[in-house]
């Protein structure tokens, strides 16, 4: 319930504010003018063009997209149709032996619609890198499962939650909603209130969950 | 990998498949497993989670940057301290700021003694799940003075939403640094009691030794963190890693096993409370002056972009990716959870092994289904 005011409470207070860098005295306000605020130190993204970036374009050309910095941490895209090659060249060559995590974000707006992301580290080289794809709705990825065991589960909570479909799993299927429920919670389009009422009705005997 | 899809498979003359859970007292909450039996060996597993999803990253999409700090307490909710210091540190860094010094030295004392709790917690259960009753009884006492400096620093017990993003909300109380180092001092002796009742113990040894073994090439593809990556025999550790908080300033050691079996995860965590105690006395020590809040807006609007920051949990690498579109809500937060991760190396571990085994692997993992879910 507080789910449905929250969104509409917020934004008075939005606009109420705007952007001021939070001085609760008012007798902060004379010294407001030349402290700027937070924002400009906010470290934005910088593009990136280091020996191991310079490598993966002379091996994979086009394949490897836009890299950049952004909070000190590196971000590389990858075209979707090499990720695998992509992949394993990191994992023996680069030492990248551990997949920390998999995740997807949905860009609704943007004509490729999702990016997901592999957050890659090595522990001989104590280094990150963040591999991003970028891919449309119906559009499938390859699944990494055969090169780090741990995206098994990772990658069935992304298909679990943004529909994507990752190709040649072992096990695709939901994870952690109901096998039989309809949709998928963390894209944008499926509202925060949103259930899927028919199998509530079915399987719980309520005529809604919330 | 792990699933054999019971439904399709055919099983054998000697087969059968047996459900555990999801209400079962050994399961540490609603985990339901399938075990694929052969007599009573164990030749193949599947775990059925979601019980407790509350979709705690959909929330996050629909809550400001502060108000969703409270949420993630939630997860993991026997170690609330160190899922909020993650969440807070990772905002932070996103809006390229540093608590002040005092802020993040108290962040590692409570850290640290949420680390020492939680390990309390799974010790307790995971002896009482193999039969050893008595040390859940002294692992609750000394917890209880745990949750009491929590009580008295914030409130709350449990879930305690210590932290706020800049720094603290709170001052240390009057007498905190006492009432830390008497427990401190006090802890290094009831540690060693705990490893007489059950380091030299025979049943204890015969239930955990070359059960559920991982192998440190395993473990790593299987993304396994924490004390059951070091347990493997791979000395890593965020702390050391990539340093957050005040962990640079102090000396501790990581330690690391052998063999991967649940003995050695039992050990390492019985030294990871000591090193958490030794961790903790230096801090209280030299503790700075100063302010405990950074200067930061009423409004948390971080410029757009995204970060991903890790602390060492008491459970494993729990991280933190949050995407920033420059609103005052995030776009979009991930909760990268230890438990979770951890939890798909259960059927590694588990082949081979009997239906009593099975019991030891889930305690030796430490999950907490709340994270598992989110």
């Amino acid at each position: 319930m507080t789910d449905e005011k929250n969104p509409q409470r917020q934004k008075p207070n939005e606009t109420k504010r705007p952007e001021t860098p939070g001085e609760e005295k008012p007798a902060a306000a004379a010294k407001a003018a030349p402290t700027p605020p937070p924002k400009p130190k906010g470290p934005g993204p910088e593009p990136l063009d280091n020996e191991q970036v310079r490598r993966l374009r002379a091996r994979f050309g086009d394949a490897v997209g836009e890299a950049y910095l952004d909070r000190q941490q590196a971000i590389v895209f990858v075209a979707r149709d090499r990720l695998l090659e992509v992949c394993d060249h990191l994992k023996t060559a680069e030492r990248f032996d551990f997949l920390t995590d998999l995740t997807a974000v949905d860009r609704y707006a943007d004509e490729k619609r999702f990016e997901v992301i592999y957050n890659l580290y090595s522990f001989p080289r104590n280094e990150r890198l963040r591999l991003k794809v970028r891919l449309a709705e119906q559009e499938t990825l390859p699944s990494v499962t055969s090169i780090w065991g741990v995206a098994n589960w990772l990658e069935r909570e992304v298909y679990d939650m943004f529909g994507i479909v990752f190709t040649a799993h072992p096990n695709l299927k939901r994870i952690l909603l109901p096998d039989g429920w309809k949709g998928h919670p963390l894209r944008k389009d499926y509202d925060i209130l949103q259930q899927d009422a028919d199998w509530v009705r079915e399987n719980l005997g309520i005529e809604s969950g919330q | 990998m792990g699933e054999f899809g019971i439904t399709q498979t055919v099983l054998g003359a000697d087969e059968i498949v047996l459900n555990m859970g999801p209400q079962h007292p050994a399961t540490h909450g609603v985990l339901r497993v399938k075990l694929k039996l052969d007599g009573e060996k164990v030749i193949g597993s599947e775990c059925i989670i979601g019980y407790l999803h509350r979709g705690v990253e959909k929330i996050g999409e629909n809550r400001s940057y502060m108000q969703f700090a409270p949420y993630v307490d939630r997860t993991d909710y026997v170690a609330a301290v160190s899922n909020g210091l993650g969440y807070v540190e990772a905002v932070e860094k996103l809006l390229g700021i540093e608590a002040p010094p005092r802020a993040r030295w108290v962040r590692t004392i409570l850290a640290e003694l949420q680390r020492i709790a939680s390990h309390l917690v799974w010790l307790g259960t995971h002896a009482l799940d193999i039969g050893a009753m008595t040390p859940v009884f002294y692992t609750f006492r000394e917890r209880e003075e745990i949750l009491k400096i929590f009580e008295r620093y914030c409130g709350a017990r449990l879930t305690t939403h210590a932290f706020r993003i800049g720094g603290l909300q709170y001052e240390i109380y009057d007498g905190f640094e006492e009432d830390v180092k008497t427990f401190c001092r006090d802890f290094a002796k009831r540690v060693g009691e705990y490893e007489e009742l059950l380091t030299g113990n025979r049943i204890w040894l015969q239930r955990t030794k070359k059960v559920g073994v991982l192998t440190p090439q395993q473990a790593i593809d299987l993304g396994a963190t924490g004390p059951i990556l070091r347990a493997s025999g791979v000395k890593w550790d965020i702390r050391k890693a990539f340093p957050y908080a005040a962990y640079e300033q102090f000396e501790f050691d990581i330690p690391v096993g052998e063999n991967g079996d649940t003995f050695d995860r039992y050990l390492v965590r019985m030294e990871e409370m000591r090193q958490a105690s030794r961790i903790i006395l230096q801090a209280v020590e030299s503790i700075p002056s100063g302010p405990v809040m950074a200067r930061i807006g009423k409004m948390i609007k971080p410029p757009p972009g995204e970060v991903y920051h890790s602390i060492e949990a008491p459970k494993g690498e729990l991280g933190y990716y949050i995407v920033s579109d420059g609103s005052t809500q995030p776009y979009r937060v991930r909760i990268r959870p230890p438990s979770f991760v951890n939890l798909q190396t259960f059927d590694t571990m588990v082949r081979g092994h009997l239906v009593a085994d099975v019991v030891a692997i889930i305690g030796t993992l430490d999950i907490i289904l709340g994270e598992v879910d989110r």
